[in-house]
């Protein structure tokens, strides 16, 4: 289990250290992948069915890209553990979550129950991402 | 207008909760200032000079008087009685404790209201044309459109950490009074020839340090994909955007440097990826939102004269009031633009008045317009004279719209902690040195913009005649602009050549103004004679 870790998800951790997008490219029995911030998460798509767990590298919180990186993969059918490890903090878990993330390693620790409740920031969301809430738009039209 | 259901406000009341459990933290030492900055920048705090300041949204500068009353009450029980209406058509207030922030959006919740995302490198407060829904030149209301585009932006999770600000404009017509074409993306609601509506899409303008005018990029979004087109701009700009330097890091720098014609490419490809994922809300929300925007419930059948006997009223009349589609009916555009005034000011009882008149003459509405005035939409003409005294009385009556003493101005170095040299004297100057109101008029329209650092809130790039304030060897330096506009025909403004002290520019403008009445033939504004002439003649004029 990594340090700090908070996940969201039932199954087993994986095992296996990630590895990077380019020593990814040539593993081809790797089943775990980092992604740094400037990597085109589209690279890992032809790879997702044997992809359980790829960690997207958060340097800085303040570096956004990571949360267009996990939505394409989610999008794309991802079903795997998508993990934010680095300078990942209390008050970004919301949103993160919202983009698909299931699991944090942050550097610094997150109290599980200060977690949970910054998960339950929102009642309600405004579009609809890939962590399947229903829009409000979808409420108020019985889509939901 | 626009109204919240019980999850609009559940959202709001959410944020109020969320950012006082925030600012409990950091005052409880939990937060760094470094975490907590860009959380409490995404709530419209700033730390600036003296104090921090708040900056509230004004949805595409829409109020109804009860939110327009609680601006005004905002102004006495927390700040020094006065706010700052802004270029992003919001309200600022510039003496604010950090204690009473968490109490403020509460108050502003209570009416509708918030500071979300007014700061911080997110997608900021939308804006339109202040004249939407009453202008008689409209191809759509462009407001159910910014609505739509307010609630997809809210707490968008993919976008809440973007290389930098993200600012969007919308209009209806072709005059743009929203200064469209220099924002990250501006979207113009068209007609095409078939008689469909469509969003045509200018993305990568913006002002600054390096001010561009927006290309077109995608141009003919069908209304009900302008989501999911706004999705692939923002989805482009947030994994390719440059984050190595904060000063090329807005998206026009990208649209920039990897050509126009990439971008669209990359966004098209994005875009078709996206519609298969049912991101777009459907049809009857569009037309949810369209209903809050009905025409309020005009009279038929009323007399368009007015009595023009009292000759400032007919001053004020020719120069701050609009025509407004329906018959009877005017737009009036209140200056908050006095003689040695502070532009975009006003007092707590001077907002109230507002609010009071807006419910009184004009549906219950007013918008803030991004030159820093405020507008009522809808007032019959028969109640213009009444409305005009009442104004009058107050200090709001000034007519002087689009004239050169309707400055726009940014808070500068009074207030800002951004900025190199103050704003608000220069403004303050040159008003008083064209105070004449007959003077102004025999210039005409001429947009004055002021700015007191190269971040260019005041539009400096944009003005007829631009002034940018700087810091030369620790002193403040003012550089003279000729040229810019911001409308459908924007252009960007030139520097004449070296800069000036605070008198020498408020005497450089004047000379720039004697060079076009000397210069000018009929009809033209000055800056179509800068444009025929070029800066030649003005410059001869100004260090000759």
């Amino acid at each position: 289990m990594v340090e700090n870790a908070l996940r969201y998800r039932d199954d087993e951790p994986v095992a296996d250290p990630a590895v990077t997008v380019d020593a990814f490219a040539e593993q081809t029995n790797a089943s775990a992948v980092r992604i740094e911030p400037g990597d085109d998460a589209r690279i890992l798509l032809p790879h997702l069915g044997r992809l359980s767990l790829v960690e997207v590298n958060f340097p800085a919180y303040t570096d956004g890209r990571g949360y267009s990186a996990a939505r394409i993969l989610r999008e794309h059918g991802y079903a795997g553990e998508l993990r934010a490890v680095g300078d990942v903090l209390l008050d970004q878990l919301s949103h993160m979550r919202r983009c698909g993330f299931d699991s944090f390693a942050p550097n610094q620790a997150i109290d599980r129950a200060a977690a949970d409740k910054a998960l339950a920031t929102w009642p309600e969301v405004y579009q609809k991402t890939v962590d399947g809430r229903a829009a409000i738009w979808a409420k108020r039209h019985g889509l939901a | 207008m626009y109204q919240y259901d019980q999850y609009d406000q559940a959202m709001v009341d959410a944020r109020v909760a969320e950012f006082r459990d925030q600012v409990n933290r950091r005052l409880a030492g939990e937060m760094t200032e470094d975490q907590f900055k860009p959380l409490r920048l995404k709530n419209g705090l700033y730390l600036q000079l003296h104090a921090y300041m708040l900056r509230v949204a004004v949805p595409y500068g829409t109020l109804n008087s009860a939110q327009m009353r609680m601006l005004g009450d905002i102004a006495d029980k927390y700040d020094r009685g006065y706010g700052h209406f802004t270029t992003r058509q919001n309200i600022q207030y510039n003496w604010i404790k950090l204690e009473d922030a968490a109490d403020i959006l509460a108050d502003l919740a209570s009416v509708e209201m918030h500071a979300i995302q007014t700061s911080g490198n997110c997608i900021r407060n939308t804006t339109a044309d202040q004249f939407a829904g009453a202008a008689a030149d409209e191809v759509e209301d462009p407001r159910p459109y910014a609505e739509l585009l307010r609630q997809w932006s809210t707490f968008h999770p993919e976008f809440d950490y973007l290389p930098r600000k993200f600012k969007i404009a919308i209009i209806g017509s072709d005059t743009d009074r929203a200064a469209m074409k220099l924002h990250d993306i501006g979207i113009q609601i068209v007609k095409n020839e078939a008689g469909e509506i469509g969003c045509r899409f200018y993305v990568g303008g913006g002002m600054g340090r390096t001010p561009m005018i927006a290309p077109v990029i995608g141009d003919f979004v069908p209304p009900l994909q302008m989501i999911s087109y706004l999705e692939a701009c923002l989805r482009v700009y947030n994994r390719y955007g440059r984050r190595d330097n904060k000063y090329k890091a807005r998206i026009k720098i990208l649209v920039h440097e990897i050509g126009a014609d990439e971008y669209r490419r990359q966004v098209e490809e994005e875009f078709a990826h996206i519609l298969t994922l049912g991101l777009e809300p459907p049809p009857a929300e569009l037309d949810r939102i369209k209903g809050y925007f009905a025409d309020p419930g005009f009279e038929t059948g009323l007399s368009g004269d007015i009595d023009r006997s009292d000759p400032d009223f007919a001053l004020w009349l020719d120069q701050n009031v609009h025509a407004h589609k329906q018959p009877g009916y005017a737009i009036v555009t209140i200056s908050l633009k006095p003689t040695g005034g502070i532009p975009g000011d006003a007092s707590a009882d001077q907002i109230r008045l507002m609010a009071d008149l807006a419910k009184a003459h004009s549906f219950d509405e007013l918008r803030v317009t991004h030159a820093q005035n405020i507008v009522l939409p809808h007032v019959k003409k028969a109640d213009l004279y009444a409305l005009w005294q009442k104004l009058d009385a107050a200090g709001l009556a000034s007519a002087n719209l689009d004239l050169i003493s309707d400055i726009i101005a940014c808070p500068g170095l009074d207030y800002c902690s951004l900025a190199n040299a103050r704003s608000i004297p220069v403004a303050q100057k040159i008003s008083e040195r064209f105070a004449d109101l007959g003077r102004q008029r025999e210039l005409g329209e001429l947009k004055l913009k002021i700015s007191g650092c190269i971040n260019a809130c005041g539009h400096h790039h944009a003005g007829h005649i631009g002034i940018l304030g700087v810091d030369r060897k620790g002193v403040e330096n003012y550089q003279l602009l000729i040229g810019g506009s911001e409308g459908a025909d924007t252009s960007l403004g030139t520097i004449t050549g070296p800069g000036f002290n605070e008198d020498g520019i408020v005497d450089a403008v004047e000379k720039a103004t004697d060079v076009y009445l000397a210069q000018r033939t009929d009809g033209e504004r000055f800056l179509d004679t800068y444009r025929r002439i070029g800066m030649a003649p003005f410059k001869e004029a100004i260090y000759g």
